[in-house]
C-alpha cells in the first residue's frame, strides 16, 4: 500500500484511509513512492508492447491506457496475496474488457502471480495466457472477451463478499467503447439497486474503441451524468496520474450506501507517440521497428531491452536481433 | 390409457429449491421478474438476502450468477426457457460454459405446451442451444419425483447446469423410490421389436403408445433420457442393436434435439431404422392439448411412427 507522506515525492496518502488491515500481511507491507510507481508503469509498458510483438497480435492500445489505473491499483490499493491467488478476503479486479489483458498478465507477472518468462508465450498454443482473459491464469478472476458482462460479474462477486461477510472490496475495468453494451446499463441499474457500495467500476476514457473514436461510433457522453443518473457515485479524474487514481480509489472505497464509478481519462496507446489516439492500434501489434521506436520514446535504452527480454524468456538469438538496431 | 397422477415441474422445482436453501446456506437465486411463474419465489420469501430479482435483464443475470459462482455460491437463474437460454446466449458461453461456472440454469415454461403465450414463449430450441455448450449438463425431467431429484443432482454436482421444465401439469411416471442417474438412460419398459426414447414431457404418451402397441403383440422397449447431455449413447446404440428399431419423442424441434442427437449416436454405432416425433415448425397460440395434438406430439403420433420402423424394419429384412 502506498504509505503516509515521507518526504515530498512520497503519495500524500494518509494513514485514515487504510483502515483495514490486511488479515495475512502478505501483501500489505510494500510501499511505494509515486515514483516508484511510474517506473513500475513504465517497465510493464515495456513488457506489454514486447509480449504483443512476440505475439505478433493481440491489443496494446487499451492495454496501454489501462496500465496507471492497474499499477496503481496492484501496487497501492488492493489486498492481495499473488503466492495465494485463491485467498478468499483477496479485493477481487475483473477486467471486463478483456481484450487488454495484455496489461493485466504483465502486470500480474511482475506482481509475482507467475514466471515473467511466462509473457512471452502470450497467445501461443499450449499458454495460460490466453488471446482474452480466461479463468485459469493465476490471479486472473472473470473469464473475459466478449465486452458488457464484468460489471454483472463483479456484482455477483461484490454480493457474495456480503452475505459472507467478507472484508474484500471488488474492482472493474470496462473499456469506455464497452458503455455501448447494454448490459453495463442493467448492471448499473442492479447495482445501485442492491446498494454495492463495495464495488467500483473503473472506465478507461481513452476515447477510441475498435473501428474510431468513440464520440463518432456513438455518443457516450455525457458519461459521467448517465452514471449518476443511475445511482452511482462518480469520480472523474486523470486516470495517468497516480495521485488522482490513489486519490479517486480511496474515496471510492469510503463511500457507503451506492457504487463508485471512476471515469479516468486516459490516452489510449499511452507513452508511444504514433500508437496514442490511434485507432489502427486497438489491436495491432507493432512491428520489430515499431518496438524499437516505442522503446526509445519509453526511455529504454538496447541493453535496457534486452536485459527485460532475457527476464521474459527470450533466447539470446532473438534478443540480439530485436534489440540490435535500438539505441 | 392409463390415468396418471400429474405435478407441475416448475412447481417441484420451486419446493426442491426452497427445501436445498434450508440445506445449503451457499445457495443464492438470481431471477428475471418471472420468479413467481417460476415458482422460485418461495425460496425468495423465506430468503430474501439470498434472493436476486434483477428484472427483465437476463445477460446481466448469467453475468452475475457467474460472479456468485466464483465467490463460492451456488447459483440458480431462474426464468422461462427462452429468455434463459437464447437471451443470454453469450453470457452462458462465454461467462459459465468456457469458464466453467458452477452456475445452475432453470427454464421453466418450456416447448409449446407453455400454450396461449405463443410463439416468443415457446422455447422449442433450447435443447439444441444448451447441448452446443461443450461440458454444460442438460437435464429435461419426465416429470415431478425426477425433477425433484434432478434439482439435488445438479446442486450436488459442481459445474453448469441446465435444466428444463414445463408450465402445465405433467403426468407422474416414476414411483416414489425412483433414483435419477446423472448421464443415464432410464428403461422405462421391456421390449424387443422397437425402443421408443423420449424425454420430458414427451415420456408419459411414449409409455401410452407402448401400451397400445401391445395390445396388437408389438412389445416396445421404453426408455426416459433425461440427460441430454452427456448423453447416454450406450444404451441407445444397445436399444438400436437389440430391438433394431427406434422412435425418438420430445418437445422441441426437429434439428438438434433427442431425436437428432440419438440418430447420430444410433448411426455412429449399427444404424437401425430411426423415425421422430418433433416439431417441424413454430406453433401458434392455443391450449397445450390443442396444440400439442395439432402439432404432432401425441401418444398416436408416437405409436404410428413406431408402425413406421416397424414397416422400415421388415422391408430391410427384419433388421
Ligand atoms: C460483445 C463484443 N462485441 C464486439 C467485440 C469486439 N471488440 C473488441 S474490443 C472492441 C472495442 C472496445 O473498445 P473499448 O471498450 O473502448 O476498449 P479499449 O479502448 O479500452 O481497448 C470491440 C468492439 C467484443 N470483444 N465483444
Amino acid at each position: 500500500m502506498v504509505s503516509a507522506a515521507r518526504g515530498s515525492k512520497r503519495a500524500a496518502v494518509s494513514a485514515p484511509h487504510h483502515p483495514k488491515v490486511h488479515p495475512n500481511g502478505a501483501a500489505s507491507s510494500a510501499t511505494f513512492s509515486y515514483q516508484q510507481l511510474r517506473e513500475k508503469a513504465r517497465a510493464i509498458r515495456r513488457d506489454i508492447l514486447i509480449s504483443i510483438t512476440e505475439a505478433a497480435s493481440g491489443h496494446p492500445g487499451g492495454s496501454l491506457s489501462e496500465t496507471d489505473i492497474l499499477v496503481a491499483l496492484y501496487y497501492g490499493v488492493l489486498r492481495h496475496d499473488p503466492q495465494n491467488p485463491a485467498w478468499p478476503d483477496r479485493d477481487r479486479f475483473i477486467l471486463s474488457k478483456g481484450h487488454a489483458c495484455p496489461g493485466l498478465y504483465t502486470v500480474l507477472a511482475h506482481r509475482g502471480y507467475f514466471p515473467k518468462a511466462d509473457l512471452s508465450t502470450f497467445r501461443k498454443l499450449g499458454s495460460h495466457l490466453q488471446g482474452h482473459a480466461k479463468i485459469g491464469t493465476p490471479g486472473v478472476e472473470m473469464s473475459s472477451g466478449s465486452l458488457g458482462q464484468g460489471l454483472s460479474f463483479g456484482i455477483g462477486v461484490a454480493l457474495a463478499g456480503r452475505l459472507d461477510k467478507r472484508p474484500y472490496r471488488t474492482y472493474v475495468l470496462l473499456g469506455d467503447g464497452e458503455c455501448d453494451e447494454g448490459q453495463v446499463w442493467e448492471a448499473a441499474m442492479a447495482a445501485a439497486h442492491y446498494k454495492v457500495d463495495t464495488l467500483t467500476a473503473i472506465v478507461d476514457r481513452n476515447g477510441v474503441q475498435n473501428d474510431r473514436h468513440t464520440d463518432e461510433v456513438m455518443q457516450l457522453e455525457p458519461l459521467a451524468a448517465k452514471w449518476r443518473a443511475f445511482g452511482w457515485r462518480v469520480l472523474e479524474i486523470d486516470g495517468h496520474s497516480f495521485p488522482a487514481l490513489l486519490r479517486a480509489y480511496h474515496q471510492a472505497q469510503e463511500t457507503s450506501g451506492q457504487p463508485t464509478a471512476i471515469i479516468a481519462r486516459t490516452v489510449k496507446g499511452k507513452g508511444v507517440s504514433f500508437m496514442e489516439g490511434n485507432p489502427a492500434f486497438h489491436g495491432r501489434a507493432p512491428t520489430k521497428e515499431q518496438l524499437a521506436q516505442a522503446m526509445g520514446e519509453l526511455g529504454f535504452s538496447g541493453a535496457e531491452v534486452a536485459a527485460a527480454m532475457k527476464e521474459l524468456g527470450f533466447p539470446e538469438a532473438k534478443i540480439a536481433e530485436w534489440t540490435g538496431p535500438m539505441k | 390409457m392409463v390415468t396418471r397422477p400429474t405435478a407441475v415441474t416448475r412447481e417441484v422445482f420451486g419446493q426442491t429449491l426452497l427445501a436445498l436453501g434450508k440445506e445449503d446456506p451457499n445457495i443464492v437465486v438470481v431471477g428475471g421478474d418471472l420468479n413467481i411463474s417460476t415458482f422460485a419465489h418461495l425460496f425468495g420469501r423465506e430468503f430474501p438476502e439470498r434472493f436476486f430479482d434483477l428484472g427483465p435483464a437476463e445477460q446481466n443475470m448469467m453475468s452475475m450468477a457467474a460472479g456468485f459462482a466464483f465467490s463460492g455460491k451456488i447459483p440458480f437463474a431462474n426464468t422461462f426457457a427462452v429468455f434463459g437460454t437464447g437471451r443470454p446466449y453469450d453470457q452462458i458461453r462465454v461467462g459459465i460454459a468456457q469458464a466453467g461456472a458452477n452456475v445452475k440454469i432453470l427454464g421453466s415454461h418450456s416447448g409449446i405446451s407453455v400454450g396461449e403465450d405463443g410463439v416468443s414463449a415457446q422455447a422449442i430450441e433450447d435443447i439444441a442451444l444448451m447441448c452446443a455448450l461443450p461440458g454444460f449438463n442438460v437435464i429435461v425431467p419426465a416429470d415431478g419425483p425426477e425433477t425433484a431429484q434432478a434439482v439435488r443432482v445438479a446442486t450436488r454436482e459442481r459445474g453448469p447446469f441446465y435444466i428444463r421444465v414445463s408450465r402445465s401439469a405433467t403426468p407422474v411416471v416414476h414411483t416414489d423410490g425412483y433414483q435419477f442417474r446423472l448421464g443415464k438412460a432410464e428403461t422405462l419398459r421391456q421390449g424387443s421389436d422397437l425402443t421408443i426414447i423420449a424425454c420430458g414431457v414427451m415420456v408419459a404418451p411414449a409409455l401410452d403408445a407402448a401400451e397400445s402397441l401391445a395390445r396388437t403383440g408389438v412389445q416396445a422397449r421404453v426408455l426416459n433420457i433425461a440427460t441430454l447431455q452427456p448423453l447416454d449413447k450406450e444404451a441407445i446404440q444397445q436399444a438400436a442393436q437389440e430391438t433394431g428399431g427406434i422412435v425418438t419423442a420430445e418437445e422441441h424441434y426437429i434439428n438438434g434435439g433427442l431425436g437428432s442427437m440419438v440418430a447420430s449416436a444410433v448411426a455412429l454405432g449399427r444404424p437401425v431404422p430411426v423415425e421422430m416425433v418433433a416439431l417441424h415448425r413454430y406453433a401458434e397460440s392455443g391450449t397445450p392439448a390443442q396444440l400439442l395434438s395439432k402439432y404432432g406430439l401425441t401418444a398416436t403420433d408416437v405409436e404410428q411412427a413406431a408402425r413406421r420402423v416397424l414397416g422400415r424394419k421388415a422391408s430391410s429384412g427384419g433388421r
